[in-house]
């Protein structure tokens, strides 16, 4: 996805989700499905995000609450959550998130960078923002979301 | 009615590109994988030509074709062989086996089906 | 197969399996069955290459190929003898063959280097001047050599180039062509009328038939032949073109050709010689000697016989055989009867198995809760379907179950590359290569296998000298075996090398900061080192076994399929890598437990009994650890909750259930877990495809309710449990 982006002039389709007071946006292309929450099976020795693993047609999907992802604090998960199934390279993961807004379509030209503070989020996810009537939202890269291989084990 | 032509040759490859030229060209295809296939493939059925190999496992094409010579009704069945092996002392072989002819590979496309249809009415 | 594309597809697939032909039957003459079958086998395997290659223009592998197939012709003709000597050439050759085919697949070039030294081998070999002295210098430029395809040319006379030089003739061009065919023409299946058919195709043909030899019908012999035509051709086509329809039937009749108009006056020629008749002269095929003819012009004088009476050239036994071989040798086709399948559609087939026993599940689940009592005609008949759908899960997994064999034969020829790149004599030996695991397993193993098999030769095994000095032979022996053991596979790949260097490993590792300078660890926890991340650097690694990639990524490769690796070594003696995995990615009998509210499946396969805890059998021992007698002696007592992190540990153990385990070391530990919801078979789902691995979980699985339920390895936890919390890291990633 950060190659698009990074093309001048192109037009993308984001969706966009709200988690607590703020807004983001990632690649429609990214996302497979949204579903409602259902509660997830505990995987132990796992990441506080990691809310978990669910069962999506015979597949396993883990579950990362993206707020807590990101350094807010943790959701308390209920069925007024959203599950947007991601794929993230050769994964698919779902995200839990508090409601799925729209859909945008904006040209590449319209993203401005990531303001320069100093902030995990900004840092690993944030590839830039978007100013839409007078709302602030940031346009998410998922690359990182799942824990690396090595720091599985919390 | 389009004319069936048996193609004898143990690799599958050749096999393929032997079916795409002649259906192709409107002929109808069977296969054998072999000598002894072949002559079982011919129990059942009456190709107008023969298209064989003569490097084969279980019978080579040496003996296939002695085999479709002496059996009863595939007698005079025209009988090209297929070969890289161009020298004159395998053709000869060949002939004196009864082969009626030869294409060597790789095949023109063209060429085989004009062999083809030297021998065939 | 519609397209040349596909064919392309098809035939590099073909030429993986005649490599894996060539190279099994290189390694039979090697062991010193020179059966005839045999030797053809491995020439037709090289033949096979190289006519396909010829097909799709891929030149330099039809070289080659061409090369390596004259070196084998010797051999198939008797003229070659396949010693020790010269198979090595010949293995040597199948490995570079590989490579051609490899660049061709891929568009790549081999490099000279690697071909030039072997294509001078083997063309001294097809030479006949013997095997070159080993380390010949290679040929710097590399070896072009335009292969020329004895294009079939009539032997008699082709005059067309002469046409030039004549006059026009009056009256229209076109050829005279009488036509006289022996009975071997129809022997031989051709057929007179189709032949002047396809002559009148090339412009008016006037036909006249004599019939001046043919008896009446008393005489009249079916099979014999009585009839001339003479054929008046207009046409523009050359000579050569049309005589190329007799191509067939040259030597089975009597042809001759004439223009069809009279010459006019012949302009000032040169000189030229008066015995050449503008008739082409027919000849009839002599007996050839071995030599190939020279077919130049000169005209060729011969005896007119009515058929051909050629005798055979005498040579070749080999061909007389392979005739009535037949299924003496052990053929792939010659067996039961196999059919292709498209990969894709086995592994729908097993998906919705799969389904198939969840949703029988569900079923099953939803009878008990409406209450139908377990005698009912609804639940016999739903065990039935329990059954049946194991049963079919059974077939089907089957149907994907292939031996290792197939990922074993691609060892040899590492070994062969690895020891000359080492300098060192290695011998492999395998066993049980028949034996069957899932088409998924048997895919992901080679890499791992090739890692350890490199590593054994660079690594553990010791140089030539060193090997002799400590009183061993100089041939090193590297052994790869394949079993199965309670339900799952293990493969060992040992070497009778050195050994573990402990003192250089444990070095490495403080170095490294991987452990504390002081730290206290067996000589099994020092071997394990290796496994860490981080601890493989070119220190440690020497470019073959290098190419960044660390015995932690063996490991981790091998556990993203749910199996397991340790090594044993012994100083001096060598080293045993033992891994073992599932049987299959897909079922497993398992024990749904409830642990902390979470349900769990452990896997039926390392439970030996449950056991309940009572204040008599629970024993405290020590700072944090339970004990549990049974029959014979005291068994550590694992809170399974506490190791997973799902709640503090338990109290009063008395309330839970205790399953006695028995890990794949033979160790046995107990389970304590809250209580027991059923056996079940569960179809497993990875949890490494979406997510990744989780320690002390082996995968997970759906349950009857549509629920995830984790599956626990056992031997995971039951290791994690035993070391202190120091050494958590070590057992927690491993």
């Amino acid at each position: 996805m950060t190659d698009r982006i990074k093309e001048a002039g192109k037009m993308l389709e984001l969706v966009s989700f709200r988690i607590g007071d703020q807004e983001f946006c990632v690649d429609i292309m990214s996302v497979r499905e949204i579903r409602g929450w259902t509660p997830a099976t505990v995987l132990p020795h796992s990441p506080a995000f990691v809310r978990g693993v669910i069962n999506l047609r015979g597949a396993v999907l883990s579950i990362v609450d993206l707020g807590a992802r990101f350094g807010l604090p943790l959701a308390e998960p209920s069925a007024r959550h959203v599950i947007i199934v991601a794929q993230v390279g050769p994964q698919v993961v779902g995200l839990l998130v508090d409601a799925v807004s729209d859909i945008l379509t904006v040209s590449t030209d319209s993203i401005q960078p990531t303001p320069d503070v100093a902030s995990e989020l900004a840092r690993s996810f944030v590839q830039g923002v978007l100013a839409i009537d007078n709302r602030m939202i940031s346009l998410i890269s998922l690359d990182h979301v799942l824990p690396a291989p090595d720091r599985l084990a919390a | 009615m389009s004319k069936t032509i048996l193609t004898v040759d143990d690799s599958r490859t050749m096999r393929d590109m032997l079916r795409l030229a002649l259906s192709a060209a409107g002929y109808s295809v069977i296969q054998a994988e072999d000598g002894v296939h072949g002559l079982e493939v011919l129990a059942d059925s009456d190709p107008d030509v023969i298209i064989t190999d003569i490097n084969m496992p279980r019978m080579d094409g040496f003996g296939f074709i002695s085999g479709v010579r002496q059996g009863g009704r595939h007698r005079a069945v025209p009988i090209l062989v297929l070969s890289t092996e161009s020298d004159i002392e395998k053709k000869q072989r060949a002939r004196s086996a009864g082969a009626t002819g030869w294409i060597v590979k790789p095949f023109d496309p063209v060429k085989l089906v004009d062999a083809v249809r030297r021998v065939s009415a | 197969m519609d397209t040349m594309a596909a064919i392309k597809q098809t035939f590099f697939q073909e030429c993986e399996e005649q490599l894996t032909e060539l190279e099994a039957g290189l390694l039979q003459l090697d062991d010193g069955n020179h059966d005839s079958e045999v030797v053809n086998a491995v020439f037709r395997a090289v033949h096979s290459i190289k006519g396909g290659a010829g097909a799709f223009n891929l030149t330099a592998l039809v070289q080659f190929a061409h090369v390596f197939e004259s070196a084998m012709d010797r051999v198939r003709v008797g003229k070659l003898h396949p010693s020790p000597d010269v198979l090595r050439v010949m293995l040597r050759a199948a490995d570079v063959l590989a490579d051609f085919v490899r660049a061709a697949r891929e568009d790549d070039v081999v490099p000279a280097e690697r071909s030039a030294g072997i294509v001078l081998e083997l063309k001294a070999l097809a030479e006949g001047q013997g095997v070159a002295p080993a380390g010949a210098a290679p040929a710097p430029a590399p070896v072009a050599e335009a292969e020329a395809e004895l294009e079939f040319i009539p032997i008699a006379i082709d005059l067309s180039s002469f046409d030039d030089l004549l006059a026009p003739p009056s009256g229209p061009a076109g050829f005279r062509i009488g036509f006289k065919p022996h009975p071997a023409l129809y022997a031989n299946g051709n057929e007179a009328v189709i032949l002047i058919r396809e002559v009148g195709r090339l412009g008016t043909l006037r036909v006249t038939c004599d019939t001046d030899e043919a008896p009446g019908l008393d005489g009249l012999d079916p099979e014999g032949a009585y009839l001339f035509w003479t054929l008046e051709l207009e046409t523009d086509k050359s000579e050569a073109d049309v005589r190329s329809i007799f191509d067939f039937a040259e030597y089975d009749c009597v042809l001759s050709f004439e223009p069809l108009a009279a010459p006019a006056a012949l302009p000032d020629l040169p000189v030229v010689e008066t015995e050449l008749e503008f008739h082409a002269i027919p000849v009839e095929f002599v007996a050839l000697p071995d030599e190939p003819v020279a077919v130049a012009p000169p005209a060729i004088e011969a005896p007119l016989a009515p058929s051909p009476a050629a005798p055979r050239a005498a040579v070749e036994p080999p061909h007389a055989e392979a005739a009535a071989a037949g299924a003496k040798r052990e053929v792939a086709a010659a067996a039961a009867p196999t059919i292709r399948v498209d990969l894709e559609r086995v592994d729908r087939l097993i998906n919705l198995v799969g389904e198939l026993v969840i949703n029988q599940a569900m079923l099953a689940v939803r009878v008990t809760e409406a209450g139908l009592a377990r005698v009912s005609a609804v639940a016999v008949g739903l065990d039935e379907l329990e059954q049946l759908t194991r049963e079919i899960q059974d077939s089907v997994m089957a149907i994907r179950a292939q031996p290792v064999r197939s990922v074993f034969q691609r060892m040899p020829r590492l070994v062969r590359e690895v020891a000359a790149q080492t300098g060192k004599t290695v011998r492999l030996v395998t066993e049980g290569e028949g034996t069957e695991v899932d088409k998924t397993v048997i895919e992901r193993l080679s890499d791992p296998l090739t890692h350890m098999i490199r590593n054994a030769i660079d690594h553990g095994l010791e140089k030539p000298e060193k090997r002799l000095a400590a009183g061993k032979p100089e041939e090193g022996l590297v052994k790869l075996v394949a079993l199965h053991r309670s339900g799952r596979i293990v493969i060992e790949v040992s070497d009778d090398g050195g050994g573990i260097n402990r003192e250089r490993v444990r070095q490495i590792a403080v170095d490294k900061g991987l452990i504390s300078p002081d730290a206290k660890l067996t000589d099994d926890e020092i071997d394990n080192l290796i496994f860490l991340p981080g601890f493989s650097t070119a220190a440690v690694v020497s470019d073959i076994s290098g190419r960044g990639v660390g015995m932690d990524v063996v490991k981790r490769s091998i556990q993203a399929l749910g199996g397991r690796i340790a090594i044993s070594s012994r100083p001096g003696e060598g080293s045993t890598f033992t891994m073992s995995l599932p049987l299959t990615l897909a079922v497993l009998d398992g024990m749904v437990v409830t642990v902390a509210d979470q349900t769990l499946v452990i896997p039926l396969t390392a439970i030996v009994e449950t056991l309940l805890p009572r204040s008599t059998t629970v024993h405290n021992y020590g700072e944090g650890t339970r004990l549990i007698g049974v029959r014979n002696g005291f068994i550590p007592l694992i809170d399974v909750g506490e190791m997973l992190q799902f709640r503090p540990g338990v109290d009063d153990p008395k309330t839970g259930i205790a399953l006695l385990v028995e890990t794949e070391g033979g160790a046995r530990n107990a389970l304590l877990v809250d209580a027991i919801q059923g056996q079940r078979q569960v179809v497993i789902k990875s949890l490494e495809t979406n997510y990744g691995h989780v320690p002390g979980i082996a995968a997970a699985t759906i349950l009857g309710d549509g629920r995830v339920a984790l599956i626990l390895d056992v031997d995971a936890v039951v290791s994690a449990s035993r070391d202190d919390a120091a050494a958590q890291s070590f057992a927690l990633a491993g």
